[in-house]
């Protein structure tokens, strides 16, 4: 609280610009421990927006103007609203606030400690058990004459940043693990993470072996030999590193680098040239800066998505995926995987490769499986990757998202191959920056023990999995040939698409009216339901009649499907007009007032012959679909405002948790 | 002509096909006048290929003569050292598709190529296919096309006040390239109208396209006025468009080219036009590539898609560099513009650029699909795909000769309905549920339009197509896609009606390259199609329901 100096101020314009919004809402805005709340006046539309603080990952004041100062809030989701503040002091404090809120530098602070969903004890430790690692070890076959568990890292003795369970080959004598954890970076060992029963192939990790230029370690290669050992069928390994191999070479001098092919007998050393963390954010802020181009044109756009980059890193994550995946399934070859750390491109190689691998995954449970395993127990870095804490900006890196986009541009090669839609995808990554649960808070399975998270903070996964109607795939179809067994996607570039729904909230808008997936699922449901009813009715007669009836389907005419949300409302709003100045209605928005922006927008570009090039016009906007931002929940929230924000902020939320993010 | 003149080998046996999606097969490949046939023969699962010529778009052959290396070792008769060379054919269709046919000895492999290359391009319309094709189940000839002229005038009756149909071009004198009745403003006599047509370019005088019921506005298109350099006027054009808005303060001229351009215009005698003339209407230029600018973008764009290197900055800097998004960008904001003109401003526009068969034709198509919904149904889009570009005379014959493979030096080809169906792909992307025809309608007609079995897109114009009687020698296309079982084919699972204007993102990231067309022969794409069946099927199991 004491970070709060002006927890409410009112008649404060707001843009949600990444929502492409024109015209600006012009409430009373709210500050709390947790969120950034907005009111709208509006006695119609009432539209509510919540941002929590740990959403935010910038806030940049611009220079007061006669109407009021600005603020412009960044958040990782990359949603991006604009404030419109009459009082200058009043902005200062927020910004001020803000600041401060949004970089918490203790985990104490952090919301997720707060946060009650309103379960009792009991449900929040059941929650804890929702995800069962054991459970889907023992699912892929493990443990078994080839793999088995090892207490080595009991206690954490031997790494800290691995989980305490851990399986490795058979022939792997604990000596041999402590030998081989000594000569990894970190001392991440070689360690299974996926078991591929139909070829007895694994996939398993570890991190940098210590070699230097010369150094070997008798341990580790018999390690790497005991791997090799676990796979009946073949005499050889791969060991994929997944950095480039000047990358690794220069490692090499710091005493770390790859295996040396004379030192280890029967090794296929394999480079794939994912880029390091530094380079991945670097591009993901050039990418997020096309996005954020208010009018670009093709030619802009496609410059832009090039000169990121991004796709290219994209397809080289999903091509290190498919290597392993090809040498498990089609060879038969088990691989080691590892990076530097190997808890980065490592994860994603890996987690990607079992996506390929394991039609279980692809489902809603098996991907929170799968992050599970290859992300959180295995030490993934979440609070320093996605900047839970107030920390060193070097550290931060879009490392997961980058894995969550290979499973979107897989489903968007397979559409009927996963159970799970866009929503589901996006919801996690919302999930792993808010920290309103503590599954994705700390660094590795340690901190988070020693943090006492099970106790203190509640898990996602049983939420997410209560809400899967929403997330559900209508058109998932696992019978279907092309989502059998391993997926074999196709990577040549022009495969590639930019991520719409996550990085532009744009076309994510535009899909209640015109969303095939809605319609589907409908029509899904309601066909469930009517075979159902038939069924019963069937049992009925059968059991009234004492003999089985057949029942013969008739040709009947395709009916009106009954979804609230398909019904045409009004026509859309005035959105990519050029010609027409609409002076009434105009004086509110934040362009009006705003001498900056107002250029983009001529009032009256009619009658002058304009030139050819000037297609700035044409801008962003999505229409032909109303601003449903706000559509659908505004009625039952009306009453919420009522309440006193200026109070103790936190309880007032606790019911209303879902709609903060 | 006799076709069997060009056909110096008529069957070879023991070919091997090489085509996309499919292992390679062994078989027969027949040349006839009209059609290139393989057969692999085989009993169980015979696999058949039937190409059109006329969808060939380049040939490529490489003969490999192994008969020196015979003659050194044997002096076995002509006949076996001929079975030594080999040759192969690569074609590559208008419809995208890329096939090897690897032929045993030298001169056949020549011979077929040389029939291939002479009867691909013939052209003599009425040697063409579509004069020979005889479908089993014929539809009646007396059923040719969907509607014409004066049935739409007669079933628009709101227009029937203060507009006409006008015969003038009865005879096709007045403007070869307009079908013989257009609804004008009734206050315009036949006589001014010939005037006018003088001060259009290609007698294309100003006609009414669209009326659009929910205001009453209409659009009209034309040829560029004749203005020239010594600003030449026309007062039965100023009055005809003075008609057209009167009760209303202005009207909107869509000029197709930039300002510059249409000031260049003036000086060959074209022009636009200007204020002082056209006092209540007021122009607005926005400039649309054509013609040759658009053919290259097109091979570009064509030639970066097979590209099989795995690298992902040569792929989008070739994208980037081909433009044809940029020229889908371009033609969805000028039609959104139009729309907008007409629907959210409430004034009647005037469409022209140049000739005002191109670019005119393409955006006044997608202003109509976007603002009406009866444009939207499978029924009402072929429609006005005839009332627009058939009748209205875009030059088919000229524009779809050729297509991205082609080595023959640029002529009149030009991808416009290419790109307006790239365009109406667009919108059924961005409105899935708002369209009423699927995908597949948009493959067929692109593949159509280059070559066909039926007489709709032969010729440039209604004049030609009359001369030739391309209405009682062949068949029309857009009836064959409404017999059932196409029209089932051809239905969008997912349609309801909205009779709400559908505005299209024109924001580059909403923007698409057409996987559905210029991917159409790769894996991927069959997994979409696959998944298009899946709903098909989803909904149809729903709609056989019994309500219990």
């Amino acid at each position: 609280m004491e970070h709060i100096r002006t927890p409410k101020v009112e008649n404060v314009h707001l843009l949600d610009r990444s929502m492409g919004q024109r015209k600006a809402s012009i409430g009373t805005l709210y500050l709390s421990a947790t969120h950034t709340m907005f009111m709208e006046k509006h006695p119609e539309t009432c539209k509510e927006i919540w941002i929590l603080h740990s959403m935010v990952s910038s806030v940049e004041r611009l220079p007061t103007t006669p109407a009021g100062s600005h603020l412009i809030l960044h958040c990782k989701d990359f949603r991006i609203f604009q404030l419109l503040i009459p009082q200058e002091k009043d902005c200062f404090d927020i910004h001020t606030s803000l600041l401060r809120l949004s970089r918490p530098e203790k985990y104490s602070e952090l919301y997720c400690l707060s946060f009650n969903p309103n379960v009792n004890k009991e449900e929040r430790e059941e929650s804890w058990n929702f995800i069962d690692l054991m459970a889907d070890y023992k699912r892929m076959g493990v443990p078994n004459n080839l793999w088995v568990a090892t207490a080595a890292n009991r206690e954490y003795r031997i790494c800290e940043t691995y989980p305490s369970e851990l399986f490795v080959p058979k022939s792997a004598t604990p000596a041999v693990i402590v030998g081989s954890s000594r000569f990894r970076s970190r001392g991440r060992f070689p360690a299974l993470t996926y078991f591929h029963q139909d070829t007895l192939a694994a996939v398993c990790r570890c991190s940098q072996p210590l070699s230097g230029f010369s150094g070997r370690c008798q341990e580790d290669e018999m390690m790497l030999q005991a791997v090799m050992k676990s796979n009946p069928g073949c005499d050889y390994i791969y060991v994929v590193d997944t950095r480039p191999k000047i990358n690794a070479m220069a490692n090499r001098a710091a005493g770390k680098g790859y295996e040396n092919e004379d030192h280890y007998t029967n090794i296929k050393l394999h480079f794939i040239g994912i880029e390091n963390i530094h380079v991945m954010r670097n591009s993901q802020q050039k990418i997020i800066d096309v996005t954020e181009k208010r009018s670009p044109s093709m030619t802009d756009f496609l410059w832009g998505l090039e000169n990121s980059g991004w796709l290219k890193h994209i397809k080289a994550v999903l091509d290190a995926g498919v290597f392993i995946a090809r040498a498990v399934a089609d060879e038969g070859v088990s691989v080691l995987v590892h990076c530097s750390d190997g808890w980065d491109r490592t994860a994603q190689a890996c987690s990607v490769a079992s996506l390929l691998l394991d039609p279980f995954y692809r489902t809603i449970k098996g991907l929170m499986v799968l992050i599970e395993r290859d992300w959180i127990s295995f030490g993934h870095k979440f609070s320093h990757r996605y900047a839970h804490l107030d920390g060193d900006p070097k550290e931060v890196s879009p490392v997961i998202d980058q894995f969550l986009e290979c499973v979107w541009q897989l489903s968007e090669q397979f559409p009927c191959a996963f159970e799970f839609n866009e929503c589901f995808l996006i919801a996690v990554h919302t999930h792993v920056y808010s920290c309103q649960y503590g599954t994705f808070l700390g660094n590795c399975q340690k901190e988070r023990k020693d943090m006492r998270l099970e106790e203190r903070s509640h898990c996602v996964w049983p939420q997410l999995w209560k809400d899967r109607a929403n997330f559900m795939n209508p058109l998932y179809k696992a019978d279907l040939s092309q989502c059998q067994g391993v997926l074999r996607p196709n990577t040549t570039p022009y495969c590639f698409k930019m991520w719409k729904g996550l990085y532009n909230h744009v076309e994510r808008s535009t899909s209640p009216r015109q969303s095939p997936a809605d319609f589907l699922t409908a029509v899904r449901a309601e066909s469930q339901q009517l075979e159902e009813e038939l069924t019963n009715h069937q049992e009925r007669i059968a059991a009234l009649t004492g003999k089985p009836i057949m029942w013969v389907k008739t040709e009947v005419k395709r009916r009106i499907l009954p979804v609230q949300q398909r019904d045409c409302g009004p026509d859309p709003p005035p959105a990519y007009k050029v010609p027409v100045p609409t002076p009434a209605q105009d004086h509110g928005t934040l362009e009006a007032v705003s001498g900056k922006t107002k250029k983009k927008y001529p009032t009256l570009p009619l009658g002058q012959p304009l030139s050819g090039d000037d297609l700035s016009h044409w801008s962003d906007t999505e229409s032909g679909v109303a601003d449903l931002s706000s559509s659908g929940d505004a009625g039952d929230e009306c009453q919420e405002t009522q309440v006193d924000f200026t109070a103790t902020g936190i309880n007032l939320f606790k019911h209303l948790h879902q709609r903060s993010l | 002509m006799e076709f069997s003149e060009h056909i110096k080998t008529a069957n070879v046996e023991d070919v091997v096909l090489q085509q996309p999606l499919h292992p390679p097969s062994r078989g027969t490949l027949c040349v006839t006048g009209h059609h290139l046939l393989f057969s692999d023969r085989k009993e169980d699962s015979p696999r058949q290929l039937l190409v059109l010529l006329r969808n060939i778009d380049a040939i490529e052959k490489s003969v490999e003569n192994l008969l020196s290396y015979y003659g050194l070792f044997s002096n076995t008769g002509r006949s076996e050292r001929v079975s030594g060379s080999s040759g192969t054919i690569v074609i590559k269709c208008k419809d995208l598709c890329v096939l090897q046919f690897d032929i045993p000895g030298m001169e056949q492999c020549l011979n077929i190529a040389q029939s291939i290359e002479t009867l691909s391009c013939l052209d003599c319309v009425v040697e063409m296919y579509p004069f020979f094709y005889r479908p089993s189940n014929a539809i009646p000839w007396d059923q040719w096309g969907l509607s014409n002229p004066e049935k739409h005038y007669t079933e628009t009756k709101e227009l029937h006040e203060r507009w006409r149909l006008s015969t003038v071009n009865q005879d096709y004198s007045v403007c070869p390239s307009y079908p013989p009745a257009v609804i004008v403003p009734t206050a315009i006599s036949d006589d001014a109208l010939k005037k006018v047509a003088k001060f259009r370019q290609g007698g294309r005088f100003p006609v009414l396209c669209y009326y659009h019921r929910k205001n009453g506005m209409v659009i009209l298109r034309s040829g560029q006025p004749l203005v020239g350099a010594n600003r030449k006027r026309c007062k039965e054009d100023e009055l005809l468009l003075r008609c057209v808005i009167e009760g209303s303060d202005k009207g909107y001229i869509i000029d197709t080219r930039s300002p510059q351009k249409a000031q260049q215009a003036r000086m060959m005698g074209g022009g636009f036009e200007s204020k002082s003339c056209y006092s209540n209407w007021k122009r607005l230029h926005r400039q649309m590539e054509r013609g040759k600018t658009l053919q290259e973008s097109l091979i570009k764009l064509v030639e970066a898609c097979a590209d099989k290197s795995h690298n992902m900055d040569r792929w989008l800097s070739k994208l980037e560099n081909s433009k044809w998004l940029s020229h889908v960008q371009t033609a969805l904001s000028t039609a959104g513009l139009l729309a907008e003109c007409v629907e959210r401003d409430g004034h009647s526009v005037l469409v022209h650029g140049s000739d005002g068969i191109d670019c005119t034709l393409l955006i006044s198509t997608l202003a109509q699909i976007i603002m009406d919904p009866s444009c939207r149904t499978l029924d009402g889009f072929l429609g006005l795909l005839e009332r627009e570009f058939v009748q209205a005379g875009h030059p088919f014959q000229q524009r779809c000769a050729h297509s991205a493979f082609s080595h023959a030096r640029l002529q009149q080809e030009s991808p416009i309905f290419l790109l307006l169906l790239d365009c109406v792909w667009q919108l059924w992307r961005q409105f899935p549920l708002a369209l009423g025809f699927s995908e597949a309608l948009l493959l067929r007609l692109a593949t159509e339009a280059y070559a066909s079995n039926y007489g709709t897109f032969l010729c440039n114009s209604d004049m030609e197509r009359c001369a030739l009687e391309v209405k009682k020698k062949t068949h029309c296309l857009f009836r064959a896609l409404l017999k059932p079982k196409e029209r089932e084919q051809y239905t969008n699972p997912l349609y309801e009606h909205t009779k709400l204007a559908i505005w299209p993102s024109i924001h580059p990231q909403s923007l698409q390259l057409w996987r559905g067309f210029f991917l159409r022969w790769t894996q991927q794409t069959r997994h979409l199609e696959e998944v298009q069946e899946e709903i098909r099927n989803m909904v149809n199991e729903w709609g056989k329901m019994p309500l219990s």
